[in-house]
C-alpha cells in the first residue's frame, strides 16, 4: 500500500504533529509492505521529512502559504498523482479543516484523531473524552486518518530523502490570515508540551501562580489550570486542560490542587505519568495518579522546585 | 442574519461510560443527556448575541431521533428562534453532515455554526464536511467571531500565539472555548421554548463511510505511589529515576 501524509511547517520547522503523522504514515505503508509520500509546499528544507520515515517529498514551491481549500486540492492532486490508497494528516488545525473534505471529495472513510496504526481497515481512536476507546472500521477503499497529537512518537531513525517538485492547481485562500499575534512569553505551547504543571483552586488565588510558574520553567514544562481557575479569571482560557477545554497527553502530568473531577480527568487521562499533590487525602484525582503527595501546595511546591533546580544542575 | 446552529446530544460530562451488547453501544441507561456543551455553550450563545446586535433568526437543527427533542427544547428555551429534527439516526460524520448540507442547502443561511467537536465522538469532522458539501469557506477551533459588512473576523489559538482570520459569508465556524460565556434558560425561555416551531423532516437514511466496530475501555492505571510530604524531593529523583521523563 502507498499512502500520502500532508506536513505544515511554521517558522521554518515543520510542526511536531506532522512529523509525529508522517512517522506514523511511513510505520503504516511499511506494515502493509509499501511506501510514504510526503507532500507539503513553500521555502524549506524537506529532505528532514525523510528522517522521520518518508521515502520521498512533494513539495509546492510555488505556494507560500495555504488555507484548508488549497491543501484540500494540493492532497487531492497527490492522490491522483501517486495512486495512495491512503492518505494521512495530524489531527491539528490543518487537518481538522482539511480530511473531512479530502473524505467528501473522495468518499473515503475518515477516521480522526487515530492513537494506534490500523489494523486492517480498523482504527483505534479515543472517544467520550478519552474515557474510552473505540475500533473504527472504514468501509472505503481508500482510508483518511488524522493522528491525535502526542499520541504517536516521532521516528528520528530514517535518512534524508529526495524532494521532488510537485505542482497542482490550487485556486485562492477563502480564508485570509490578517495577523498572527504571537504572545510575548517564553512559556511553552500547551499542545505541544512534554512536560505540564497544572494547577486548581487549592492555590487559592491567581497572585500564588508565581511558584506554578517557576516550577514549570525548572522542568521545561508548559503551565495548565483547571476550569474552575479559568472560569473565574485567574488563569487565560487556553490553559484550561480538561473535557470543555483542550486534551492534552504529555509525558508528565503535575496536578496541584485540583481535586480530579471527572471532567478535569477526561482531558488528561492520556498522560503517561501522572503526579497529583493535594492536601486532601480522599481527591478523587489520586486513583488515576502514578505519583501523589498529600501535603499542602505551599509546602510541598517550593521543595520541587529547589530539588529540580538541584537535579538541573547536576545534569 | 440568518444563522443555522448545528447541535447534537451527548452524555452528562459526570456520566459514567459504559457499552452494552458485546462493547458494541453506549450503554444509554441512567445517562443524562445534555447539549454538547460546545454547541450549547459557545456556538449558540454566540449566535444568538450576533443576532441581539444586529437582527436576524437563530435556527437549531440536530440530526437525530424523536429523543432528541428534549435537547432541542433547551437550545430553544436558551433562545433559539427556531429548531428543525432531521428524523435520521446519526449513524457517522458523513451521514449526519450530508443531512445538515442537504437541509441547508437552499436555506440562504449566512453563518453555519457548529461546535469544535462532540464530546462523545471528539471527531471535529462534521463542521469541515458540511463546509465542502455547500462549496463554503471553513474556519476551525474560532475562539472569537465578530460579523460585520458580510465579513467573519475569527481568532483562533495557534502555536505560540493567536491568528486573526477573516472570511466572506457564507461560511462555516466550528467554535471553541472563548467565543462565548454559557447562559443559563431563564423560565419565561423555558415556557417560550414549548411553543416554539420544531420542524421534523423526514429523510432517507445518508451513506456512511465508517462504523464503530466495539469500545473498549482504557487500560486501567496501577495503584499511586505516594511521596512523604515532608520529602517532597524525593519525587523528583522517582520522576528522574523510576518514570525517567525527566
Amino acid at each position: 500500500m502507498k499512502t500520502i501524509v500532508f506536513a505544515e511547517h511554521l517558522n521554518g520547522k515543520f510542526t511536531k504533529s506532522s512529523l509525529e503523522a508522517v512517522s506514523y504514515a511511513s510505520a503504516w505503508s511499511a506494515s502493509a509492505g509499501g511506501t510514504c509520500i510526503a507532500v507539503t509546499y513553500g521555502n524549506i528544507d524537506a529532505s528532514v521529512l525523510g528522517t522521520a520515515g518518508a521515502s520521498e517529498v512533494w513539495k509546492m514551491d510555488a505556494l507560500s502559504s495555504a488555507d484548508g481549500d488549497q491543501v484540500t486540492k494540493l492532497m487531492l492532486a497527490a492522490q491522483k498523482e501517486s495512486g495512495a490508497n491512503a492518505i494521512v494528516l495530524s489531527h491539528d488545525l490543518v487537518g481538522k479543516s482539511v480530511a473531512p473534505r479530502l473524505s467528501v471529495r473522495l468518499n473515503a472513510g475518515l477516521v480522526s484523531g487515530a492513537t494506534a496504526i490500523p489494523a486492517g481497515n480498523t482504527v483505534k481512536k479515543n472517544v467520550f473524552s478519552g474515557k474510552a476507546i473505540a475500533h473504527v472500521t472504514v468501509n472505503s477503499e481508500l482510508s483518511i486518518v488524522t493522528v491525535l497529537p502526542n499520541s504517536y512518537g516521532v521516528n528520528t531513525s530514517g535518512t534524508a530523502c529526495p524532494v521532488n517538485a510537485f505542482s497542482a492547481e490550487v485556486g485562492s485562500a477563502r480564508v485570509r490570515v490578517k495577523e498572527v499575534r504571537v504572545e510575548e512569553s517564553e512559556s511553552i505551547p500547551l499542545p505541544e508540551a512534554d512536560k505540564v504543571v497544572s494547577a486548581g483552586r487549592g492555590m487559592k488565588g491567581p497572585e500564588n501562580w508565581g511558584m506554578i510558574e517557576e516550577l514549570a520553567k525548572e522542568l521545561n514544562a508548559a503551565t495548565a489550570c483547571s476550569r474552575p481557575v479559568s472560569d473565574i479569571g485567574w488563569r487565560p482560557h487556553h490553559e484550561h486542560v480538561g473535557q470543555t477545554g483542550i486534551a492534552i497527553r504529555p509525558n508528565l502530568y503535575i496536578a496541584v490542587g485540583i481535586s480530579g473531577a471527572i471532567q478535569h480527568l477526561a482531558g488528561v487521562n492520556g498522560s503517561k505519568v501522572i503526579v497529583v499533590i493535594n492536601k486532601d487525602p480522599e481527591a478523587p484525582f489520586f486513583k488515576a495518579a502514578d505519583y501523589g503527595i498529600v501535603g499542602d501546595a505551599f509546602e510541598v511546591v517550593p521543595q520541587l522546585i529547589a530539588a529540580a533546580k538541584a537535579f538541573n544542575a547536576t545534569k | 442574519m440568518k444563522i443555522l446552529v448545528c447541535v447534537s446530544k451527548a452524555p452528562d460530562t459526570t456520566s459514567k461510560i459504559t457499552f452494552t451488547n458485546n462493547n458494541t453501544s453506549f450503554d444509554e441507561a441512567g445517562v443524562n443527556f445534555i447539549v454538547n456543551p460546545y454547541d450549547e455553550w459557545y456556538a449558540l450563545v454566540r449566535a444568538l448575541e450576533l443576532k441581539e446586535a444586529q437582527g436576524g433568526n437563530v435556527t437549531v437543527l440536530s440530526v437525530g431521533g424523536a429523543d432528541y427533542e428534549q435537547i432541542i427544547r433547551k437550545a430553544l428555551a436558551i433562545g433559539a428562534d427556531d429548531a428543525v429534527r432531521i428524523d435520521a439516526p446519526e449513524s457517522d460524520a458523513l451521514s449526519v453532515s450530508t443531512h445538515i448540507a442537504n437541509y441547508a442547502k437552499d436555506k440562504g443561511f449566512d453563518l453555519i455554526l457548529c461546535g469544535k467537536e462532540t464530546i462523545n465522538y471528539n471527531g471535529s469532522v462534521v463542521p469541515g464536511m458540511v463546509a465542502e458539501l455547500l462549496d463554503m469557506p471553513l474556519v476551525a477551533l474560532a475562539a472569537k467571531l465578530d460579523v460585520a459588512n458580510g465579513v467573519a473576523t475569527c481568532e483562533r489559538e495557534v502555536t505560540g500565539g493567536m491568528e486573526v482570520l477573516e472570511v466572506n459569508l457564507p461560511a462555516v465556524i466550528s467554535a471553541a472555548k472563548g467565543m462565548a460565556e454559557q447562559r443559563i434558560p431563564n423560565m419565561r425561555g423555558i415556557m417560550a421554548a414549548r411553543t416554539k416551531a420544531l420542524e421534523v423532516v423526514a429523510v432517507e437514511n445518508g451513506a456512511s463511510s465508517t462504523s464503530v466496530n466495539n469500545y473498549e475501555m482504557p487500560p486501567a492505571k496501577s495503584a499511586c505511589k505516594f511521596v512523604d510530604p515532608a520529602n517532597a524531593a524525593e519525587l523528583i529523583t522517582l520522576l528522574h529515576q523510576e518514570a525517567k521523563v525527566i
